[in-house]
């Protein structure tokens, strides 16, 4: 399935083709062009249709595409992604919207024994365009299982792809890259972005779906992350600047599989690498890109590649998120720890 | 175990092979009527060759051809009423021990063999429209019956159920054991499908034992009953009757097609043998129980039957000569099976052009071929 770009621009006649919206609005925008596109396209979870979902991205979809189009499930993960991949089976492309990251474990069994391997093991016969939409993360000052960051389970798992924009324009094109993609995509949604706003490009995504991107050019050490923490990074690297500290940043986008150009083009360039997230760090997303960063460029280094996460603890209760969670001050004591070798 | 009293459990066919219809079954009995002969006949060269097949097959395990075998000896009446009852329109969710159900769906047993040999983890092709609609096992309890409501919710949305066409209209079965009855996707594909009302029965094979536990242990109620707690129309049937299988089966489907809803059967049954080649029976259940249900199976009854309508020696011997050869065919043909290409690990992990899998199969070639010719 490939995306078209002539609805977008049918929409523009009266509206500009760059319009400035919150993450959510644009994840809203881009499931109402995916529904509108493909009648195989179904939304599916808990209080996704009147209530427009917890945090009201689906809003007004069900009134416009009807019950069996936006469909209100029973309260049951597991239910959601095994039915879904059954809808696969009959030819839709399902999209589950799982209510918070750390609701989605009564889902693993279904997502990674099943969903994952489906097309495998059917030799290929079977493909399961299926996205997981997932709202992870912390900074929300929120109860126990509202915070979390599961991704390495999911990268960690062969026949998933993991994708997590951090940006309203990537939202908005992301999740129709990820709805078009014949194979299984969770899809991570940074919550605590969903009311910041940027510029969104109607009219053509800028990258495919699975591109890492350099968003800040510098020249004395690359700071690597996703999702919500890619904001921290361009927070930490205006800091070092003041300090005359010259800090290049790239964006994974997804998560699996990584594109390692853009991340190894810096690296060779600045010699330095940090990677920053909210998820604990043992056998992490930042471990990998670590090591295999090491593994190809290691001539350029000049420095060990440093991680700076989340602490391997269960998230902690929300008094002390802002200690847990990675901010701009731990990144550059991690800068500065690179810049000494 | 049914009690031979229990007026509400369907059965048409006594032990013994003589028609002594249950309270329950009347309702059945004018589809019973309408059987032809030859279609009383084939329901019994099923049973017959299909556990020839599995017997075959369980030698072959035996024998260190394969790795594991899960016989279907003695839920032959359940698998072929239901299966016969289908249409071809209709889909078909096995667990892991339909061999009865793949087979007459049209699919090649040497699909079940490649699976339990360790050639594939499929076997076969459910969009060829050889293989019936039939999907493929699934090895995780219950895992299945989601999808099947999955499937079913598809046909609903797009008007494939419901029109009122019989023949045009489609249905899922979905076949699960006792022991899947405790898994929570059980649950959870019974609260979606009747919420959804999907063309949908749920084939509940009870054969007593989930492994060596008892279903005693999964339940102390009768597992009927769950289904009627979701609002589905629940029916529990002498499963060691194809006869009954067949008719409840089929009515079942009929109103699940025409937009009724989901439907729940029950099938008393019992598994003659060991869960899987891997098992050892001896030593959780007595042989007193063994020989109990060996007094009920359901072959030796359907044959009884027949013998009582008239069918000619013939008709036995010629039965008997085509399970053979069908044993003799999978016996040939699986010794014939060859390894796997290695490179094909890396085949389908996903649908679309993954380059970490691209260069895991690149490196695996470059080093295989490292060593050089015959090494």
């Amino acid at each position: 399935m490939t995306i078209s770009t002539t609805a977008a621009i049918d929409e523009t006649e009266a509206a500009p083709a760059i319009q400035t919206m919150p993450l959510s609005k644009a994840l809203n925008a881009g499931l109402r062009r995916a529904l509108a596109e493909s009648d195989r396209v179904l939304l599916m979870g808990e209080d996704i249709g009147p209530l427009g979902g917890v945090f009201r991205i689906t809003e007004g979809l069900q009134a416009e595409f009807g019950p069996n189009r936006v469909i209100d499930t029973p309260l049951a993960e597991s239910g959601i992604v095994g039915t879904a991949i059954g809808l696969a089976m009959a030819g839709f492309r399902p999209v589950c919207e799982i209510q918070f990251d750390g609701f989605v474990f009564p889902a693993f069994d279904q997502i990674t024994t099943q969903l994952a391997k489906i097309t495998n093991r059917h030799e290929g016969a079977l493909s399961m365009p299926v996205v997981i939409r997932i709202p992870y993360g912390g900074h929300i000052g929120a109860i126990e299982h509202h915070q979390e960051s599961p991704e390495a389970y999911f990268t960690h798992t062969p026949g998933l792809r993991v994708v997590a924009p951090s940006t309203p324009n990537d939202a908005y094109w992301m999740i129709q890259e990820a709805i078009a993609s014949d194979d299984p995509v969770i899809f991570l949604e940074p919550k605590s972005k969903y009311w910041q706003k940027g510029e969104v490009d109607l009219t053509a995504p800028a990258l495919p779906l699975h591109a890492s991107r350099i968003v800040r050019r510098g020249t004395d050490v690359t700071l690597v992350g996703h999702g919500a923490m890619v904001t921290t990074l361009l927070q930490a690297a205006v800091l070092a600047e003041s300090e005359g500290v010259s800090v290049e940043v790239v964006d994974v986008r997804s998560l699996s599989p990584i594109d390692y150009g853009p991340i190894l083009d810096s690296v060779r360039r600045t010699g330095r690498m940090v990677y920053a997230q909210e998820a604990p760090g043992f056998t992490s997303v930042g471990s990998e890109v670590a090591a295999t960063v090491m593994e190809k460029a290691f001539y350029a280094l000049e420095a060990p590649v440093l991680r700076v996460s989340g602490f391997d603890t269960p998230f902690p209760p929300a008094k002390l998120e802002g200690v847990f969670l990675p901010d701009p001050d731990r990144i550059l004591e991690a800068v500065d720890r690179a810049l000494a070798y | 175990m049914i009690q031979p009293a229990d007026p509400s459990v369907v059965r048409v066919l006594a032990a013994d092979g003589t028609i002594a219809p249950t309270p329950a079954a009347e309702r059945y009995l004018s589809a019973i009527d309408a059987l032809t002969d030859q279609q009383l006949e084939d329901f019994y060269r099923d049973m017959v060759v299909i556990r020839g097949f599995d017997r075959q097959a369980t030698n072959l395990q035996r024998q260190g051809q394969l790795a594991l075998w899960p016989p279907s000896f003695g839920q032959e009446a359940a698998q072929v009423g239901s299966a016969r009852a289908a249409r071809p329109q209709d889909h078909i969710f096995p667990s892991y021990r339909e061999h009865v159900v793949a087979r007459i769906r049209g699919v090649d047993p040497i699909g079940i063999i490649g699976l339990m040999r360790g050639m594939t983890h499929g076997g076969w092709n459910p969009n060829d429209p050889a293989n019936g609609n039939t999907h493929i096992y699934t090895l995780v309890l219950g895992s299945q019956t989601l999808h099947a409501t999955g499937l079913g919710m598809g046909l609903v949305f797009d008007g494939r159920c419901g029109t009122g066409d019989p023949d045009r209209d489609e249905a899922v079965i979905v076949y699960y054991g006792d022991g899947a009855s405790s898994q929570g996707d059980v649950h959870e594909a019974m609260v979606f499908a009747a919420s959804f009302r999907t063309p949908e029965v749920f084939f509940l094979q009870n054969n007593q034992w989930a492994i060596s536990v008892p279903v005693a242990t999964q339940s102390p109620a009768p597992l009927v009953k769950r289904g009627e707690g979701y609002g589905m129309p629940s029916i529990q049937i002498d499963g060691n009757d194809v006869l009954a299988s067949y008719a409840v089966t089929r009515a079942a489907l009929d109103e699940a097609r025409a937009g009724e809803g989901p439907r729940a059967i029950e099938a008393v049954t019992y598994r003659m043998g060991a869960h899987t080649t891997s098992d050892d029976p001896t030593k959780y259940r007595t042989s007193a129980e063994e020989e109990s249900w060996a007094l009920r199976d359901p072959i030796l009854r359907m044959r009884a039957f027949l013998e009582g309508k008239g069918a000619s020696a013939a008709f036995f011997d010629d039965v008997d000569a085509e399970a053979r050869a069908v044993a003799d065919d999978i016996r040939e043909r699986t010794v014939a099976l060859g390894s796997i290409p290695v490179g094909t690990m890396f085949d389908h992990v996903y649908s679309e052009p993954h380059p970490l899998i691209a260069e895991q199969k690149a490196w695996l070639a470059e080093y295989e071929a490292s060593f050089g010719e015959g090494a």
